[in-house]
């Protein structure tokens, strides 16, 4: 079943010098139950994708195209029933940086039921029990409820954000950097209690990361940004054995492996555009080492090159 | 690489004092400390790139410091040179500097935001009165720029660090430590800030350094992935000590330390179909205030035993340039 469609989904945001186009027409469609991994690097445009999704975004942030969810195209919808209706009732988020996402001057489990209260006709005992429930599924367990955030370490605190986001049973979760502050060996626990929980809910989730190889490890399907635009979106294993953008091939060959023989590392040359003004036609042509004249005069279309594998790049479309 | 050594650093500690009250200082003897770095012992060579690895917190960033006494030792040696940095006076270890260079984590925030590129690589020269006149200065930081990949120089020279890219304020920042011809650079995770496309570049400039002038580099990182593609050597920190030391890629493929283990099974792989190894190891780092007795690493390891809570284990050399410090290394 179709649980979330972009179409041609656009934000820029309008600052004096002119638009900046954090996210320029991008497009994919997920199941439920998928994982999408949402990978790029800073500032091409991934996290500004999820604030649009959340109807979280700036003021000055012009949002255009089309959020279908569940059928219903979020944008159309009035700010109060999306705040009572989507927003952590159907679609919550994990925010990036747990360190800071958490109030400081709040019990965590008040935090999360103030969640539950909002969106849901419960009492505060009820509400309470299943914040408790919550805090054993991540592995905290119900009796740190009462602490502080700052009495829980990095792991915790990260896992709190995730019992936050499951408060209301959502249809969707949003994970911005869920693990990037956090040491490998915290990492690996979050992510494992992660993925308990995709298998145990048949939770969908968006996961956005400039860490491939958490990518790879907890996502079944990937969408590679590159300033505001897609340039490939597939399943996992085809997107990492078989990219087909010059930009996946070497973003992928630029990761380093602990396991295999040692391979060199890729590097692009150049740098990541300004998207205030980013190249014209494909805006990777200026780092492609493949680049052909169609590519500095033309842009190429986000085409389904197979199926279910899209991907924007005149080498392909030819 | 030959295996003449640049530096020793021997029975290293560093403790950082914690403030309390009058009334409690009277009741205790000792002056309650964060040991961040606990005895430690090592080497690094010539034209090695020596990495330290471990968790935030463990102490590899104090120990980078205290190489370059940008921190004093609270006991222990560093020798370079035949000279011990922690006790040589202060004009000596001035002039000393030239050769111990640092690169910093963070170039947002190393670098002077109201200086340009040219006044940030030329102040070191100006500190250490090397150049006779401004020509000559002009000189070494074109050519040092060239030798960062900072070409033409002319471009970059009068620009502040907002005006250009993370790489290009890492490779300035590089630059500065180059300037001086040093023959020890600390690099204390010098790539986590840098985009992957980007960050490959800097790490292949940093070998090119280390062929082309000799030099070695202490390399800082949790980031164990890219100390494979970088060190010569490793060096595993926990709560302060080095558990286990050896040529990297031995120590990769072949842990002793459980620790260890347990640090390059939870490294994720840009694989989706690499199996997981599970992840043994429960909970997180005890606090490095008050940290475990016997074997530091006995409250997370899969396999303690009694001893391991009463005696500490010593790094002992148990194979070929092979350091471990437990009671049962893995495989033996």
């Amino acid at each position: 079943m179709e649980l979330l469609k972009l179409q041609n989904l656009k934000m820029y945001y309008g600052t004096l010098r002119g638009d900046v186009r954090a996210v320029d027409d991008i497009s994919f469609t997920m199941e439920k139950k998928d994982t999408v991994g949402l990978a790029g690097e800073s500032g091409c445009g991934k996290t500004s994708a999820m604030l649009a999704i959340l109807r979280l975004q700036p003021p000055n942030a012009k949002v255009s195209g089309e959020i279908l969810f569940q059928g219903k195209n979020l944008l159309k919808m009035s700010d109060s029933e999306f705040r009572k209706n989507i927003r952590w009732k159907k679609i919550s988020t994990i925010f990036q940086g747990a360190m800071n996402a958490l109030h400081p001057t709040l019990r965590v489990g008040d935090q999360i039921t103030e969640a539950i209260l909002a969106h849901e006709s419960r009492s505060k005992q009820e509400a309470t029990e299943i914040a408790g429930k919550l805090f054993d599924l991540v592995g905290i367990g119900s009796e740190r409820l009462d602490r502080y955030s700052h009495e829980l370490s990095g792991g915790m605190k990260q896992r709190t954000m995730i019992a936050m986001s499951l408060a209301c049973n959502p249809e969707l979760i949003i994970a911005d950097e869920p693990t990037t502050a956090l040491d490998v060996i915290i990492e690996a626990q979050v992510l494992k209690v992660m993925k308990e929980l995709q298998e145990k809910l048949g939770l969908s989730m968006i996961v956005i990361s400039h860490d491939l190889s958490m990518i790879a490890e907890t996502c079944n399907k990937a969408a590679i940004m590159y300033a505001g635009k897609i340039v490939e979106f597939g399943g996992i294993v085809k997107v990492f054995t078989e990219p087909l953008h010059p930009y996946t091939q070497k973003l992928i060959a630029a990761f380093p492996s602990i396991l295999g023989s040692m391979r060199e590392l890729a590097s692009i040359s150049g740098f990541p555009p300004d998207l205030l003004s980013p190249p014209p036609a494909c805006r990777f042509h200026p780092r492609c080492p493949y680049a052909m004249n169609i590519c500095r005069k033309e842009e190429p279309r986000y085409i389904e090159a197979d199926q279910n594998r899209y991907v924007a790049c005149h080498l392909v479309s030819r | 690489m030959n295996n003449e050594s640049v530096m020793k650093i021997s029975n290293l500690k560093k403790y950082f004092p914690i403030k309390v009250g009058f009334i409690k200082s009277l009741a205790s003897k000792e002056i309650p400390a964060v040991r961040a770095v606990d005895d430690i012992s090592f080497d690094i060579r010539k034209e090695e790139i020596f990495g330290l690895v471990g968790e935030s917190g463990c102490g590899k960033t104090t120990t980078g410091r205290l190489t370059i006494r940008l921190l004093e030792p609270t006991e222990g040696s560093v020798f370079f040179e035949g000279k011990d940095l922690a006790v040589v006076p202060n004009d000596v270890m001035r002039k000393l500097r030239q050769k111990l260079q640092i690169v910093f984590q963070d170039p947002y925030e190393s670098l002077n935001p109201r200086m340009s590129v040219f006044d940030i690589i030329s102040e070191p020269l100006h500190i250490q009165n090397i150049t006779a006149s401004e020509e000559q200065t002009r000189d070494r930081v074109h050519k040092v720029m060239e030798e960062m990949g900072l070409v033409p120089p002319e471009e970059f020279l009068y620009r502040f660090p907002h005006e250009i890219s993370g790489g290009q304020r890492q490779r300035v920042a590089i630059a500065r430590a180059f300037v001086l011809g040093p023959e020890f650079i600390v690099a204390d995770e010098p790539v986590s800030m840098l985009d992957a496309s980007i960050r490959t570049q800097v790490l292949k400039l940093i070998k090119k350094l280390v062929k082309q002038f000799h030099v070695s580099f202490l390399y800082i990182t949790h980031d164990i992935a890219t100390s494979r593609h970088m060190c010569n050597r490793l060096a595993v920190m926990y709560l302060g000590k080095i558990v286990e030391m050896g040529p990297t890629e031995s120590v990769i493929k072949n842990p002793f330390h459980h620790y260890t283990d347990a640090l390059i099974a939870a490294v994720p792989v840009p694989d989706p179909t690499a199996r997981r190894i599970e992840v043994v190891i429960k909970g997180e780092v005890p606090s490095a205030f008050n940290p475990p007795p016997g074997c530091r690493f006995h409250t997370r390891c899969p396999r303690a035993q009694d001893i391991c809570k009463k005696e500490e284990p010593e790094l002992i050399d148990l194979e070929k340039e092979r350091y471990v410090a437990c009671h049962f290394p893995l495989g033996k």
